[in-house]
């Protein structure tokens, strides 16, 4: 500190509060300038990904997104550059990986809070924990070599018995190889099961002992005093849980390139091979030049798009039910 | 006892026998609701209070008083058993409801919760509408259709229903702590419980919503018998018509247990105390 800014040392009170006062600016100056880090290289990324796949969107204008073919070496004529099947591929595969994670995730968490033995929880956290730690390289790895394979029968047990009924059957069509949407979502669930389960855990244990309390004392069960008191305090957490593990699932590469199939493919049916957008990425990148790769930089940017959307979404969906669950405020 | 049994058929089937089977015979000859007979709680090996013996007189205010740690506390949660869920927590002693020991085998504690209920220290509505709040235990019981009736009852019942029933769609956690504080009131009403266990339930509003609490205490003896423990002898005199006084002992081995020292009508302990502990805890030489 400088004396010439402070009055002479008769005000002793004033030159001491001068430094704190410097801690709270550096403390200020370093929190802004790391938010603010953030949101430059998010918006560098964006800027920097637009421009380099700006030759395809040139060349494809919406079709891009609207365009289901994908021929980056038609025989004849131009390239086409749709990113609408693996825009689908990366939908579905996600989808199916929540509806078997989340339920999974969220009973794990429930019976780590609220059920388990305390000797239990610090081992089994750390189990779950270690799911995360596997690279996704060796979940794709298994799922090729071992989960695939042994997934053949099971779906062509599923087809043959589902397969005939109308509208929904079509969910379960014929069984080309174990390689397809289901055998992505499935391996996708179990990555990220981990991080959802690790969350939800957290959010769980913030609830109030006061509010459980309250739920016991009217003669709630376990599971009446969970409905009532631990969901409703933890409903936009679970959410947030949730988006984080959709977020991994739409951006997960390797693991889904593995045993997705690798079709450029729209179809209803589960059992068919297709692609996502993160998967064809890393397929195709190596060989591509010119508009190929700025039509693959492109799917990175739809990729990018969806996720911002989703979380939006989610977003506007945790407002919206916690105003009804809670009761507007004031 | 008529009120009582017309609560019963509300709820579904009740675990606890009919009244009066394991008659106890002490209890009988007097108006108790509930009998504590050498009621001791540990958590773990830990003994927290120490044989506790007193009946809670029906349609009667008891308090329980005494200095912090003196296991009050405790011995309130333990009537309804709501010390259940802390890991290690035990009774020993008969807690008698109706002559049944609350603490027996074939007990479910959730029957005996929706029976006896419980209104905590700090306000603890949930995280819902005011409505919900209070339909939450009537939907738990089984209570199906529209409930605006009971929530409304239930409201009027805790002198909350002019304050709230213009926003019965509000979150309650918008609403004040006395107004929250009455709302957990309501919301235990509404399922009709035989005893309510009032934990220290003013210790955190402010002196007009303590005044409007204990009002209400005094309306609701009509309908339900009340325990309720609190750290403000004045309040234990305004409000009961029994009080136990509990106390801290440290015994050889340099633990503490909690203890009951007397009980008796309140009148009487405050003017009249028969234990010198009381009478210094009483006139403030102590606590």
């Amino acid at each position: 500190m400088t004396l010439t800014n402070n009055p002479p040392a008769t005000k002793p009170t004033l030159t001491q509060r001068g430094s704190s006062a410097l801690g709270d600016r550096v403390f200020s100056w370093w929190t802004l300038g790391t938010g603010l880090l953030v949101l430059a290289i998010l918006g560098l990324i964006l800027i920097t990904t637009v421009r380099e796949a700006w030759p395809a969107f040139d060349a494809m204008g919406l079709r891009f997104i609207t365009e289901r073919v994908w021929d980056p070496n038609p025989a004849t004529g131009d390239a086409v550059f749709g990113a609408l099947s693996f825009a689908y591929g990366t939908a579905v595969s996600s989808l199916i990986a929540l509806l078997f994670a989340v339920p999974v995730s969220v009973g794990i968490a429930l019976f780590l809070t609220e059920l388990a033995p305390r000797r239990l929880r610090g081992p089994a956290v750390t189990v779950i924990d270690l799911l995360a730690a596997v690279p996704s390289v060796v979940f794709g790895l298994w799922g090729i070599l071992v989960v695939a394979p042994a997934l053949v029968p099971i779906y062509q047990w599923m087809h043959d018995l589902l397969g005939g009924i109308p509208l929904l059957g079509r969910l379960f069509g014929p069984v080309a190889s174990g390689r397809n949407f289901m055998t992505a979502g499935l391996i996708l669930a179990i990555m990220v099961t981990p991080i959802i389960t690790s969350i939800t855990r957290e959010v769980f244990s913030t609830v109030p002992r006061a509010d459980k309390d309250a739920a016991l004392a009217l003669g709630a069960t376990r599971w009446e005093m969970i409905r009532g008191a631990v969901f409703p305090h933890s409903f936009g957490g679970v959410v947030g849980a949730v988006m984080l593990g959709l977020g991994r699932a739409m951006g997960e590469t390797i693991a889904v390139a593995l045993v997705i199939g690798g079709a450029t493919n729209i179809t209803a049916n589960l059992f068919a091979p297709g692609n996502s957008m993160a998967a064809v990425i890393v397929q195709q990148f190596g060989e591509s030049t010119g508009t190929f790769t700025a039509a693959l930089i492109g799917l990175g940017v739809v990729l990018f798009a969806m996720t911002v959307l989703v979380n939006l979404l989610a977003q506007v969906v945790v407002r919206r039910a916690e105003a009804r669950m809670k009761g507007s405020v004031a | 006892m008529a009120s009582n049994d017309t609560n019963l058929t509300t709820r579904p089937s009740v675990a606890v026998h009919a009244p009066g089977t394991t008659v106890s015979g002490a209890d009988s000859a007097d108006s108790s609701v509930m009998q504590l007979r050498d009621v001791s709680v540990y958590y773990g090996s830990y003994e927290a209070v120490r044989g506790t013996t007193m009946p809670i007189q029906q349609n009667q205010v008891t308090a329980m008083i005494g200095p912090s740690g003196c296991g009050k506390s405790t011995v309130l949660r333990a009537l309804n058993r709501m010390n259940d869920p802390i890991p290690g927590a035990r009774v020993s002693g008969d807690v008698l409801f109706h002559g049944q020991d609350l603490y027996a085998k074939d007990i479910d504690p959730i029957q005996v919760r929706r029976r006896i209920g419980m209104v905590f220290q700090k306000p603890n509505p949930f995280p819902k509408s005011i409505y919900d709040n209070v339909a939450y235990g009537l939907r738990i019981n089984g209570i199906k259709g529209r409930l605006d009736d009971h929530v409304e009852e239930a409201l009027t019942k805790a002198a909350l229903w002019d304050e709230v029933k213009d926003k019965l769609r509000k979150s309650a956690l918008a609403l004040s702590g006395g107004q929250q504080q009455r709302l957990c009131i309501a919301r235990t009403i509404a399922v009709k419980p035989e005893v309510i266990l009032m934990d220290e339930p003013c210790s955190a509003l402010d002196p007009i919503a303590t005044a409007k609490i204990e009002d209400l205490i005094f309306e609701l003896t009509n309908d339900y018998t009340i325990v309720i423990v609190t750290h403000n002898m004045q309040q234990a005199a305004r409000v009961s018509h029994y009080t136990a006084f509990f106390t801290a002992e440290v015994d050889e081995a340099q633990e503490r247990h909690g203890r009951l020292v007397e009980f008796s009508q309140t009148g009487k302990l405050f003017t009249n105390p028969a234990d010198k502990r009381t009478e210094d805890y009483i006139t403030g030489r102590f606590g």
